[in-house]
């Protein structure tokens, strides 16, 4: 066992990990932080995508000691002060990027990544850009469409509702 | 997974003394590695992270012209800091899985992985680069042995990659797209003594040299150069993904592709 500080959601977190614990085991298993979903554990699908250091990673493919006094950001530090869902999540909302809700946090975490580095980005940057998020429902249309609004484009004519 | 310990070094010495312990393995950006651990096909006692380690990071350019790129640096690094000075390995690095992938996966973990169907073996020996380690230099002729296999030897670390520029390159990639590893990827590079052509995700070798497009190519380097040229399908990669013959076809696509955008 092996001591582990980080800030996560801008909070100070420790524990004790083995070698081998996984920064999405520590996230949902040692700081109650379900949010960041496992869907494939295999490096595949990006629901486990959060934020180490501001950079998108998959937390299932990362050792919790490699975050060591690193800055963690999950869905859950996502919304604004106040409660209220942030913009992109709220787009997600209004667009209807989402049906079971599985894929989310990390179609959230990929899309708050995309938009830090590409304030504006086109319908194919965006689609490019969620080549490591899989979602079982949608078919895809919604959740870009809700980047684009996100970023404060107009979405009138991207296909599909 | 089966437990292990991790050490975090911060110099190359003190990762290389570290991976002198029994069972020890090195990590790099743990794209490959662990998912490996969690179906239990590897069980190192001790990793040692190269990720801690500042002179294996980052892209610079060599008093000889060279670009050199540290062996832990990640594909995101390179796809952004070589854009300027080699924008055909930063295109190639730029396409690699996902964004995720590419915020930690490393060059010097791709390599020693010498995946039949990965990227970067492509570039390192389509641009002939030197594999240097913490012992060595190693051409990329001399480097790559076949699949999974290379002249790296137990405990050995990629610690620099230097790639001599071309006058022009590209990287196309038929995708995969279920693991988006290249189904088939060519990576052409023109120098002002001629050209140099390698192959990756086709041969049950591993990447090679296309010499008979690298001769056609030296001569002219237009994709019509390439016109009537093939590689046979005998030796290569036949699953449910392609054929060997498929494979053939797709190398001489890729190959006029690569050269028509390389322009
Ligand atoms: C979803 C997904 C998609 C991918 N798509 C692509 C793709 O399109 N193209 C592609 O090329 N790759 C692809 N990859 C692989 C990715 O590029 C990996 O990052 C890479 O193959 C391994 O690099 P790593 O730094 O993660 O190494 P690790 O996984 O940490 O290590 C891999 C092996 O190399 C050894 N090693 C690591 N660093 C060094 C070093 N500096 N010196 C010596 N040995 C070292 C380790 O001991 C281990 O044996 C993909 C991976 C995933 C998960
Ligand atoms: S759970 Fe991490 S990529 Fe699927
Ligand atoms: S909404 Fe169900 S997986 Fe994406």
């Amino acid at each position: 066992m092996a001591q582990v500080s980080m800030t996560v959601n801008g909070k100070a977190a420790s524990g004790d990990v083995e070698g081998r614990t996984l920064l999405s085991s520590f996230l949902r298993d040692s700081l109650d932080l379900t949010g960041t979903h496992v869907g494939c554990d295999t490096s595949q699908c990006g629901a486990c995508v959060v934020h180490v250091n501001g950079e998108a990673v998959k937390a299932c493919t990362m050792l919790a000691v490699e975050a060591q006094g690193a800055e963690v950001a999950t869905i859950e530090g996502m919304a604004n002060p106040d409660g209220s869902l942030n913009v992109i999540q709220q787009a997600f909302q209004d667009h209807h990027g989402l049906q079971c809700g599985f894929c989310t946090p990390g179609m959230v975490m990929s899309a708050a990544a995309l938009l830090k580095e590409n304030p504006k980005p086109t319908e194919a940057e965006v689609r490019e850009y969620l080549e490591g998020n899989i979602c079982r429902c949608t078919g895809y249309h919604n959740i870009v469409k809700a980047i684009m609004a996100a970023s404060g484009q107009d979405v009138s004519s991207i296909a599909a509702e | 997974m089966y437990n292990f310990d991790v050490e975090m070094p911060t110099s190359i010495a003190d990762a290389v003394a570290a991976l002198g312990k029994e069972d020890a393995q090195a990590l790099g950006g743990g794209q490959t590695l662990i998912p490996t651990l969690k179906q239990r096909l590897a069980s190192p006692s001790v990793l040692v992270s190269l990720s801690g380690i500042s002179e294996m990071q980052g892209v610079c350019k060599g008093d000889d012209g060279k670009l050199c790129v540290g062996g832990a640096t990640t594909h995101a690094t390179v796809a952004r800091d070589a854009a300027s000075s080699f924008p055909g390995l930063a295109g190639l690095a730029s396409h690699i899985g996902d964004p995720a992938v590419r915020n930690r996966g490393t060059i010097g973990g791709s390599l020693a992985n010498n995946d039949p169907s990965a990227c970067y073996p492509a570039a390192a020996l389509g641009a002939g680069a030197t594999i240097v380690t913490n012992d060595r230099e190693i051409a990329a002729d001399d480097f790559f042995q076949g699949m999974f296999t290379t002249d790296l030897e137990e405990g050995e670390i990629i610690t620099e990659v230097r790639f001599p520029i071309p006058d022009a390159s590209n990287y196309q990639k038929f995708l995969q797209p279920a693991s988006r590893f290249a189904l088939v990827g060519v990576f052409v590079a023109k120098f002002s003594d001629g050209v140099r052509v390698a192959v990756t995700g086709a041969s049950n070798d591993g990447v090679f040299r296309w010499s008979e497009a690298e001769a056609a190519l030296s001569a002219n380097f237009s994709a019509n150069a390439l016109d009537g040229l093939t590689v046979s399908g005998d030796d290569m990669i036949n699953d449910l993904h392609g054929t060997g013959e498929y494979r053939a076809h797709l190398v001489g696509v890729m190959t006029k592709r690569a050269v028509a955008a390389a322009g």
